[in-house]
């Protein structure tokens, strides 16, 4: 697992209080882990944080699973 | 229309001195002190570094994680109370009408801890907005009261009402007349509050309201003495479970006691003195008594106000003088605040529950750390200083009164069928 992959994970376990286990590249925020619109955006804000990024509303849409995320933030992480 | 009776039936507090109603009473009744240093900040540069704060207080045993980290700690202590009220009242999801079931529960301040943070955090970035979506929703005064409804599926009336250190008086005024006008059966009312941190205290520090007694914080909340030099903040929640009494009779509910009357006035005077006379705090009382349709010899307590600041305590002795006469010699009188410290927008219902509790129990809790009289202060009153009495008490007035001008006072009494 690349080194984005695990602090995305790490953020999603945090924010979402799942398990670790769950956090799976195809599971999707809202279906599997829980999460709300506000959570949600939550979690897109801590990435832009912790990447130091900003994701512009429309990229943020299509962002819905874990492994998403990743591939997003692998692209565009500095 | 006849007006329905209202009773309470069941209790849930949090508060420095227990963290559930039997540790409460029980301290409150063997006078013990719930003010220590703070250990929430580091206080070291203000110049109070006391308060009474909640200890031991961990919210997982009753939500988790996830949900508590989108709730200030004053929803914490909402949430808690609340689960114990329900129980304390023996209503469930099986037996509650989820429609006949509302919450009135303020905060006097709200999530200011939620606020501090997220703008301290903004002001030490590069000016990119990056508030949380749960910054709003955590700090909010009303989302205690929305929180709780969601927890337990409860559809009726919800709001929060918001009169600083009135609140919660307010809030039991509020659930009293809309039980009393059938817009429900059953109403969770309280107040909760939760402000020990550098933008809560701070304030407070500036207004020179609080006690700066950081030598020995147990004896700083002493209301009447001479030697009183402001408040000790305090932290906590209370939730009464109102009800109809044909509710709480139809569910052969055990019940505390009745709720009498309530009143609420202002002073139309200043922001944060109170009028000199205690002239809206006279006028409350008297309210209050004509609401329940009671004289001023019915009553056998009164929990004060009473904060254990130099102008407040005195001005509110003068409305009792005031409306009770003669009888004024033959209350109790107590300022419970001597040990929970000021819970500001729960001081309220902190302070009927004890009222509550000393109707049930005749017994009166004490004001503590009375050292040495105050000459301006009518030394034939009975403040019920250092130790608990034991009397029959009828019933109980409590007073509570809040920056703003703003005074709220409600009456409870024995429950006779």
């Amino acid at each position: 697992m690349s080194d984005i992959a695990t602090r995305v994970k790490k953020i999603i376990v945090d924010k979402l209080g799942v398990d670790e286990a769950e956090v799976t590249t195809e599971a999707s925020f809202t279906n599997d882990l829980g999460a709300d619109s506000l959570d949600t955006v939550e979690l897109i804000m801590e990435f832009e944080k912790e990447f130091n990024i900003s994701i512009p509303d429309e990229q943020a849409e299509t962002i819905t699973t874990v492994g998403q995320a990743v591939t997003y933030l692998e692209e565009h992480a500095k | 229309m006849e007006l329905n009776r209202v009773v309470i039936t069941g209790i849930g507090v949090i508060s420095a001195i227990g963290n559930n109603l039997d540790d409460f009473w029980n301290n409150l009744v063997n006078g013990v002190s719930g003010a220590d240093h703070i250990t929430q900040y580091d206080a070291s540069k203000f110049k109070t570094q006391i308060a009474c704060e909640v200890k031991g207080f961990d919210i997982a045993q009753f939500i988790d994680k996830k949900d508590a980290r989108k709730m200030d700690r004053f929803t914490h202590f909402g949430i808690a109370s609340s689960d114990m009220a329900l129980a304390d009242a023996g209503l469930d999801k099986n037996n509650i009408n989820p429609d006949r079931v509302g919450v009135i529960v303020g905060s006097g301040i709200g999530g200011v801890q939620t606020f501090q943070q997220e703008v301290s955090d903004f002001a030490k970035g590069d000016g990119t907005p990056r508030f949380t979506p749960f910054f709003i929703p955590r700090m909010i005064c009303d989302i205690c009261a929305g929180q709780i409804s969601i927890r337990h599926n409860l559809r009726g009336p919800n709001f929060a009402v918001m009169s600083a250190c009135a609140t919660s008086t307010n809030a039991i005024m509020e659930a009293y007349n809309l039980l009393r006008l059938n817009k429900a059966d059953v109403i969770l009312a309280g107040g909760s509050e939760s402000t020990i941190n550098e933008a809560g205290m701070g304030g407070f520090v500036s207004m020179k309201a609080l006690s700066e007694r950081n030598d020995d914080p147990k004896t700083a909340s002493r209301p009447y003495d001479k030697d009183r030099d402001g408040f000790v903040m305090g932290e906590g929640c209370g939730i009464l479970v109102m009800e109809t009494l044909k509710s709480a009779l139809a569910r052969g509910a055990r019940i505390y006691c009745e709720v009498a009357g309530a009143g609420a006035t202002a002073d139309a005077y200043h922001i944060t003195a109170p009028h000199p006379d205690g002239l809206g705090a006279k006028n409350v009382m008297r309210a209050a008594l004509e609401d329940a349709e009671m004289a001023p010899e019915d009553i056998d307590y009164i929990n004060t106000h009473g904060t254990s600041t130099p102008l407040g305590d005195g001005a509110e002795v003068k409305a009792i003088l005031s409306v009770f006469g003669e009888h004024a010699y033959k209350l109790n009188i107590s300022s419970t605040k001597s040990m929970t410290g000021h819970c500001l927008g729960a001081a309220g219902v902190i302070e009927a529950i004890a009222a509550i509790k000393s109707v049930a129990h005749d017994i009166v809790p004490p004001t503590i750390n009375h050292f040495t009289d105050d000459p301006d202060i009518d030394p034939k009153l009975n403040f019920t200083f250092n130790k608990a009495q034991y009397r029959t008490v009828r019933a109980a007035l409590s007073n509570t009164f809040g920056f703003g001008g703003h005074n709220a006072c409600v009456i409870v009494k024995k429950y006779v069928a």
